[in-house]
């Protein structure tokens, strides 16, 4: 059982900060949880502490792969608008 | 001839009811402000819109997390050719930014307050941000400490914060209503959750009003930003202002929310985007009347380097950095020097404008309409810069009773990063974009492509008052439109613009 943080990631520190159990290192091209560390924050907070305060969707996955914060989740953007509006800008 | 610039006079500042702010309400000079605080503030280039022209500032970006999400903010993107807070290029230790700061402070002498603004909240860093303060401290006590925060964490801070050389904070107060807040913060990040909507929302206003207040009771300076979103926080920011006043905060600035769908922001995709000038004139000049406003923020990068409006970060980056030798002993006593002398020629001017304070503004006999123009200026209040190489124009009011400083207007220049990089709109248009609602540009050159642009737009690009100080190159100007009787009519262009 453990988080892990794929290449959306943009390095910002606030999981690092917040993890309970040190699983959070830095790592090139971005920020890694060691799997053997990681404990879900099981026992010590309600909810993962790096997936409550990553402000990246899709930034951290669940132990099956599954993006803790789904698109639009944070941003309050549907996916549709910004897939529209960054095809828009591709066109330009 | 010498001319008055009109200064803050609360007496004079009423409602709305004087069209285009052109009634003589100016608070953009520092005049109500108490002396002991002007002292404090006199070589800060963010507070005095008289410093900036001859302090610089830098950022350095230590503090990479944040507590809270705004809609206007996005922190996926880090472009070299944006401008605008939370983008930085380079990412520093407390160490780093210590050689950082040494080197910029030795290299530019007229450096005098270092910042930490992010690119996420300081404050939500707090051993980075205040290890960087704490050795800046002990080793450059000649540099003033200033910090930008959300204030989510502020109420926890204060006590760390009065122990170090920060007599500055600037707290981002965009609403004191939740249910307006919850329209601008979508969560924040307290006590180890994630809290969404409006009730996040008015956690942060209760900390950022709390922190505001404990800063007052502890001495400390606090200044407060607010973005102005059209449609969301707008008319509100008027009651911010009374709120934060009466709070004690010492100035109220009120910036322009920046949202293109290129940022990949909320606003940006999902609308308001930003103010118009002009609208953004309106609510300045709307908040004037209870608070003291300041006109000439930037809206910097939180890692920009030198005078407002200006980023000499390229010439700071680390390998850089690497191969300077400071010996900042000596470049204090150079500081001191350079430092003293600036202070010296402010004081000049500041006598100066106190012997023509209420001396007769010869143009005022008859009231004639006010008339706005930019300035392409590289610094030091003189018109000093080709047109073709400003990425920002200072824009003035004059009138019948002087000349006052509106706002500065940037050349957008926005990308979204990797291969659309530098495709950019022509830097012209922008220009003359930005330049709306001015009849009359003032700069040391122009070419003649733009020349003609220019008049075509019913801007009247003006090149005979090279290397004149601003205010008086303006004034001869209207003078000179006045004894043509171009004063005696409104232009169309600006007739439309003043129905839209």
């Amino acid at each position: 059982m453990a988080l892990s943080i794929v290449d959306s990631c943009v390095n910002c520190w606030a999981c690092y900060d917040v993890c309970p159990s040190d699983a959070i290192y830095e790592s090139k091209p971005h920020f890694k949880i060691s799997a053997r560390k990681c404990t879900e924050c099981e026992g010590d907070y309600a909810q993962p502490q790096c997936a409550s305060i990553c402000p990246i969707e899709e930034a951290i996955l669940d132990a099956s792969g599954a993006p803790m914060n789904p698109l639009g989740t944070l941003t309050g953007i549907p996916p549709e608008k910004m897939a529209e509006a960054m095809q828009e800008i591709q066109a330009r | 001839m010498e001319l008055n610039v009109i200064g803050q006079d609360a007496s004079q500042a009423t409602e709305s009811s004087c069209a285009s702010g052109s009634c003589g309400s100016s608070n953009d000079q520092m005049d109500t402000i108490p002396q002991e605080i002007k002292d404090k503030v006199k070589n800060h280039p963010c507070y005095s819109e008289e410093a900036h022209h001859y302090f610089a500032r830098m950022h350095v970006a230590v503090a990479p997390a944040c507590n809270i999400q705004c809609h206007y903010c996005n922190r996926k993107y880090d472009c070299s050719n944006e401008s605008r807070p939370g983008v930085v290029s380079e990412l520093l230790t407390p160490e780093e930014a210590v050689l950082k700061t040494k080197a910029v402070a030795a290299t530019i002498p007229q450096m005098t307050v270092l910042g930490i603004a992010g690119p996420g909240d300081p404050l939500a860093n707090p051993e980075r941000t205040f290890d960087t303060f704490r050795m800046l401290s002990e080793q450059a006590p000649d540099i003033k400490l200033c910090v930008s925060t959300n204030g989510l964490a502020l109420p926890d801070a204060v006590e760390e914060l009065s122990k170090h050389n920060i007599d500055h904070v600037t707290i981002t107060i965009n609403t004191v209503d939740p249910d307006i807040g919850a329209q601008i913060y979508p969560w924040i990040y307290w006590n180890n959750k994630r809290i969404f909507g409006r009730k996040g929302a008015k956690i942060l206003i209760e900390q950022q009003q709390k922190g505001l207040e404990m800063l007052i009771a502890k001495g400390i300076l606090v200044k407060v930003n607010s973005v102005m979103i059209p449609g969301v926080n707008d008319e509100h920011l008027k009651e911010v202002s009374r709120v934060v006043k009466s709070k004690g905060a010492f100035l109220h600035n009120v910036m322009p929310l920046i949202s293109e769908a290129e940022h990949g922001t909320f606003y940006g995709i999902m609308g308001p985007r930003g103010p118009d000038p002009e609208e953004l004139q309106d609510l300045q000049d709307a908040c004037a009347g209870d608070m003291n406003m300041m006109r000439h923020c930037r809206q910097c990068r939180a890692d920009a380097v030198g005078l407002l409006g200006e980023d000499r970060g390229e010439e700071f980056t680390l390998d850089k950095i690497a191969e300077m030798n400071i010996d900042y002993d000596e470049a204090m006593k150079k500081r001191a020097v350079i430092h003293q002398g600036i202070l010296e020629e402010l004081e000049e001017k500041e006598q100066k404008r106190a012997r023509l304070k209420g001396a007769e503004v010869p143009a005022a006999s008859v009231a004639t309409r006010p008339v706005k123009m930019a300035v392409a200026t590289s610094g030091g209040g003189l018109i000093n810069q080709h047109f073709g190489h400003a990425t920002e124009f200072l824009v003035y009011e004059a009138s019948s009773t002087g000349v006052r400083f509106i706002s500065h207007r940037k050349v957008d220049q926005y990308c979204i990063g990797g291969d659309t990089c530098g495709e950019k709109e022509s830097a012209l248009s922008g220009s003359i974009r930005a330049l709306q609602g001015c009849e009359a540009v003032l700069c040391s050159k122009i070419g003649y492509e733009p020349w003609s642009l220019l008049e075509d737009a019913g801007i009247q690009p003006n090149g005979e008052h090279a290397m004149e100080p601003i205010e008086e190159a303006i004034m001869a100007v209207y003078e000179e439109m006045r004894v043509d009787g171009r004063l005696d009519q409104v232009p169309e262009q600006i007739a439309e613009l003043a129905k839209a």
